[in-house]
C-alpha cells in the first residue's frame, strides 16, 4: 500500500470528499494519517465542519478503532519560509524578501516553484520519522489539483528541469520526483458517471502514464442507486398507462379514471422513468469506458442526505469494505 | 451609470404562469441582456464542473440566433463541446461557427495562452529582441505554465477582441482556476511583479554590468540578489535577469493593458454571470464570487443555476410516494381481503365499474396494449391468489407485475422529490444571503451536449423562467 495517496479529479466530482474519506479509512485501526490540502480552498475545514486550517498539522478527526486523522493546509508562502529556514537558516531574510516581492514571485509567478514547494512539503511528511525511527504518519493523503493540471503539478521535475539545472530548487525537485515516481505513491482519479468527467479521466490517465507517474485507482463518486433495473425499463416501454393508473390507485393515491389523481400522476412518473432510462444507458456507456482502462474501479454512493460528517464516515467505511485500504 | 441588471429583471411573483415557483427570487431574464446593443461583454465565471463553458457557448449561440454578431472565447473546453462548435483546432483566432440560424453570426475560439503571449512579444519588440525573449528558458516556462498565465492571457485576449470592435458581443468563459477569482487577480499580480521592486533588483546587475555595479545598490539589495541566487540557482537567476532585461521596454505596456482590461470589466457594457449548480460547494463559491465582484465594482447581471431538477408530479411528496411504494411491494400485509374490497368499492378507483377501461385514454380497439393489460391483470390476480393461499409459493421467475414497476416509479419519484428539496434548501441559503441577485434556473439534462442543437436547447432552458419539466411520456 503506497504511503502517499494523491487524489485528483475533475472539478465538481468531489475529490476533496473522497480524499477525506480515504484519509479516515486509512486511519482505521490505530493508524495515523495526514490529509493535506494544496490549493488554499479550505475545503477540508468545511468538510470536517471546523474553522479554517492554519499552516500547521492539526488533529481533525478520530477514526474507528482509535486511528487519527491530521490535516494540513499547505501555504506555499509559509512553506517557502520554512524551507529557507530549514536548509539555509535564512528565516530572518523572509520578511525582507517578502517586502521586495520575491516571495510572491517565487510562490505565484515563477513557474513550477510553487508546485515544488507544495509537493515537497507533502513528501517531507511522508518521509518524516520520530525519534524511535518510525514514520510519523502511516499515510499521507493529498487533496490534489484537478485532473487537467495534475500531471504538470506532480511532474515538477520536468517543469523546473529546463529552468533550474543546478542549485537547491533543482535538488529539491529531484528528491520530490524520487518519491512521486516510486511505488510509495499512488495517484487516484475521482470521476462521475458522466461523459465529460470520464473523458477527462481517460485523458488524465494517459498523461500520468506518459509522465510515468504511478496511477492508482478510479473512484466513481456520487453513484445514484439503481431504482429501475433493465427489466423495469423494458416494462416501462410497453406498460399500458391505465394499468399504472390502476396500480397507483390501489396504493391509495386517488382515482385511476381520466382526470383522477392517480391517473394524472402516470405521465409525469413515466417521463421521469424515461429520463432515468436515458441516464442509465449513458452511465452504462461510461462504465464501459472506465473498464477499458484496466484499472481497479470503485463506486461510492450518492448520499441522499447530502454530504456531511456522518456521510464522510459512511464513505470511509465503504472504501474499507471495497478493499481500498 | 446604469448597470444592465435592473432593467432585465423582475419579480417572480409577477409571473402568473408559474405560481409554483418556490421562493420569491428575482428572475434573471437573459434575452433582454443578450439583445441589448449596449451589452458588449458577458463574462461567465464560477467554480469547476458547473457547466460554465457550456453556458458561455449556449449564450453565444442564442445571442447570435437573435441577430447579434458574437464571438465566444473559451479557455479549455471539453473536446466534445469544442467539436459541437466546430473548433477542434487551437489556432487562437476566432472561427465562424456553421449551422447558426438567423441573421447573426457566431464565432468561437479557444485560447492558446503561449501563442497569445508570443504575439504580444512579437508585436512589442524588434525582431532581434523578440527572438531573444522567445528563446529564453525562463520565458518558455512562464508562457507555458505559470499559474496565472492562462488568466492573464484570457484577459489580454479579451482586451484584443474588444479593441478590434468586430463583434457586437463577446462571451468569455473563465479559466478553471485554483480559485475562481484568479482571473481577476492574476493580471494585477503579474503587473505588480513586472513593475515591482524585485524587477529593479533583478535588472540592476544586468544593466550596470554585474559586480562592478553592485556598489550602486545598497547592501540590503545585494543580499537579496544573493538570497535569490541561492534559492533559484545561479543559472536560473541569470535567465530571469536576461529575460527581465529583454522585456524591460514592454513592462509599461503590460501594466497599461492589464489596467485597461480591468476597467473594461467594470464598464457598464460588461455583464458578469456567476454560474453554479444547486450544490453546497458550488453555491458557496458563487456567494463568495458575488461578494468579490461587488467589492471590485464589477457589474453582476445575475446567477445562472445549472442542473436544477424539476418534477411534473411535485404535488406528490417524497414521503407519500415512498409509503405508496411500500404499500404496493407488500401486498400480503396490506392487500388483505377487507382492504382490497374497500379499494374496489371506492368509486374513484380503476376497475370499480366496467366503463372505466373505456374511459382510460390509452388503447385503441384490439390494440396489443389491451391484450397486454389483460395479461398483466391476470398475472396480478394469479399472484394475489397465490399469495393469499400460500405466501411462500410464489414462483421466483414470475413476470414482474405492474405493481412492482409502479412501486419502482414511486421510489424514483421519492428520490427526485428529495433531490428537489435539497436543491431548494441549498438555493434558499444562497438567496437569503444575496436576495439582490437575480437567478436564471436551467433544468438538468440527462446527458452532455454534442452539437448546436444541444446548445440551442440549453439556450432555451436558460431563457425560460423556470426549469422545463420533462416532456410528457409517450403513451405506452
Amino acid at each position: 500500500m503506497s504511503r502517499l495517496q494523491v487524489v485528483s479529479g475533475k472539478g465538481g466530482t468531489g475529490k476533496t470528499t473522497v480524499a477525506a474519506a480515504l484519509a479516515l479509512a486509512l486511519a482505521t485501526e490505530g493508524k495515523r494519517t495526514l490529509l493535506v490540502e494544496v490549493e488554499g480552498r479550505q475545503g477540508i475545514a468545511q468538510l470536517f465542519e471546523t474553522e479554517a486550517l492554519p499552516y500547521e498539522e492539526r488533529k481533525i478527526a478520530v477514526a474507528p478503532g482509535g486511528g487519527e486523522v491530521y490535516a494540513l493546509a499547505i501555504d506555499p508562502e509559509l512553506a517557502l519560509l520554512d524551507y529557507l529556514q530549514m536548509f539555509y537558516k535564512m528565516g530572518g531574510a523572509g520578511r525582507a524578501l517578502k517586502k521586495l516581492g520575491a516571495i510572491d514571485f517565487a510562490t505565484t509567478i515563477a513557474p513550477g516553484l510553487r508546485d515544488v514547494l507544495l509537493t515537497g512539503k507533502a513528501c517531507e511528511a511522508v518521509r518524516r520519522k520520530d525519534k524511535s525511527g518510525r514514520f510519523v504518519y502511516d499515510y499521507v493523503v493529498m487533496d490534489a489539483p484537478p485532473t487537467g493540471r495534475i500531471t504538470r503539478f506532480l511532474n515538477v521535475n520536468d517543469e523546473v528541469a529546463g529552468l533550474a539545472k543546478i542549485g537547491p530548487i533543482h535538488n529539491q525537485a529531484q528528491a520530490v520526483m524520487r518519491v512521486l515516481k516510486s511505488a510509495e505513491t499512488a495517484v487516484h482519479l475521482v470521476t462521475l458517471l458522466e461523459e465529460m468527467p470520464v473523458q477527462e479521466t481517460v485523458d488524465g490517465i494517459a498523461e500520468l502514464r506518459g509522465a510515468r507517474l504511478p496511477v492508482g485507482r478510479i473512484i466513481v463518486n456520487m453513484v445514484r442507486p439503481e431504482v429501475l433495473d433493465a427489466a423495469d425499463l423494458e416494462l416501462v416501454r410497453s406498460v399500458p398507462r391505465a394499468a399504472v393508473a390502476k396500480s397507483l390507485s390501489s396504493a391509495g393515491l386517488g382515482g385511476a379514471r381520466r382526470g383522477g389523481n392517480a391517473e394524472r400522476l402516470v405521465d409525469p412518473l413515466l417521463a421521469q422513468a424515461d429520463e432515468y432510462a436515458e441516464r442509465y444507458a449513458l452511465e452504462q456507456e461510461q462504465r464501459a469506458v472506465l473498464d477499458e482502462l484496466g484499472l481497479p474501479v470503485h463506486e461510492l454512493p450518492l448520499l441522499s442526505e447530502g454530504m456531511d460528517l456522518a456521510g464522510l464516515y459512511e464513505l470511509a467505511r465503504e472504501l474499507r469494505e471495497q478493499g481500498l485500504t | 451609470m446604469s448597470r444592465p441588471e435592473p432593467a432585465h429583471t423582475h419579480d417572480a411573483a409577477r409571473q402568473p404562469h408559474h405560481p409554483q415557483h418556490l421562493s420569491p427570487t428575482r428572475v434573471l431574464d437573459l434575452d433582454p441582456l443578450l439583445d441589448d446593443p449596449k451589452t458588449r461583454i458577458v463574462v461567465c465565471c464560477g467554480s469547476g464542473g458547473v457547466g460554465k463553458t457550456t453556458t458561455a457557448a449556449a449564450l453565444g449561440l442564442r445571442a447570435a440566433e437573435r441577430g447579434r454578431k458574437v464571438v465566444v472565447l473559451t479557455i479549455d473546453p471539453a473536446r466534445r463541446l469544442a467539436q459541437s462548435m466546430g473548433i477542434d483546432s487551437l489556432d487562437n483566432t476566432p472561427r465562424r461557427v456553421k449551422g447558426v440560424e438567423g441573421d447573426g453570426e457566431l464565432h468561437a475560439m479557444m485560447l492558446d495562452m503561449k501563442r497569445t503571449f508570443d504575439e504580444i512579444v512579437e508585436a512589442h519588440a524588434d525582431p532581434e529582441r523578440a527572438a531573444a525573449i522567445l528563446g529564453n528558458p525562463f520565458y518558455q516556462s512562464l508562457s507555458a505554465g505559470f499559474a496565472g498565465t492562462q488568466e492573464y492571457m484570457a484577459m489580454e485576449k479579451l482586451g484584443q477582441l474588444r479593441a478590434k470592435d468586430e463583434w457586437d458581443l463577446i462571451v468569455v468563459d473563465t479559466p478553471p482556476s485554483r480559485s475562481a477569482l484568479d482571473f481577476l487577480d492574476a493580471p494585477k499580480r503579474l503587473g505588480s511583479f513586472l513593475d515591482g521592486k524585485l524587477i529593479r533588483v533583478l535588472l540592476a546587475p544586468a544593466k550596470v554590468g554585474g559586480r562592478a555595479g553592485m556598489k550602486f545598490l545598497n547592501v540590503g539589495m545585494s543580499m537579496m540578489t544573493g538570497a535569490l541566487g541561492k534559492l533559484l540557482g545561479g543559472q536560473l537567476l541569470k535567465d530571469v535577469q536576461t529575460f527581465v532585461a529583454a522585456m524591460d521596454s514592454m513592462f509599461g505596456g503590460f501594466r497599461t493593458r492589464a489596467d485597461a482590461t480591468y476597467k473594461l470589466l467594470q464598464a457598464p457594457g460588461t455583464a458578469f454571470l456567476v454560474v453554479a449548480a444547486p450544490e453546497r460547494d458550488a453555491l458557496r463559491e458563487a456567494a463568495y464570487f458575488v461578494e468579490r465582484l461587488a467589492a471590485e465594482d464589477m457589474p453582476l447581471a445575475g446567477l445562472v443555476l445549472n442542473r436544477v431538477h424539476g418534477s411534473g408530479a411535485d404535488r406528490l411528496s417524497a414521503e407519500r410516494a415512498l409509503a405508496a411504494a411500500e404499500n404496493l411491494e407488500e401486498p400480503r400485509i396490506v392487500d388483505q381481503e377487507g382492504g382490497k374490497a374497500g379499494l374496489r368499492n371506492s368509486p374513484d378507483t380503476y376497475g370499480s365499474s366496467p366503463s372505466s377501461a373505456s374511459e382510460a385514454p390509452a388503447p385503441d380497439e384490439g390494440s396489443p396494449a389491451t391484450t397486454d393489460m389483460e395479461r398483466t391483470t391476470d398475472t396480478e390476480d394469479t399472484q394475489r391468489t397465490a399469495a393469499a393461499d400460500e405466501p411462500q409459493s410464489v414462483a421466483p421467475h414470475v413476470e414482474r407485475s405492474v405493481d412492482q414497476l409502479t412501486a419502482s416509479l414511486l421510489r424514483l419519484h421519492s428520490e427526485r422529490m428529495q433531490l428537489l428539496s435539497r436543491e431548494q434548501r441549498t438555493r434558499d441559503r444562497f438567496t437569503a444571503l444575496h436576495p439582490e441577485v437575480a437567478v436564471a434556473e436551467v433544468a438538468a439534462l440527462p446527458g452532455d451536449v454534442h452539437d448546436l442543437a444541444g446548445l440551442r436547447d440549453i439556450g432555451n432552458r436558460l431563457a425560460a423562467h423556470r426549469p422545463e419539466l420533462p416532456d410528457p411520456a409517450v403513451d405506452a
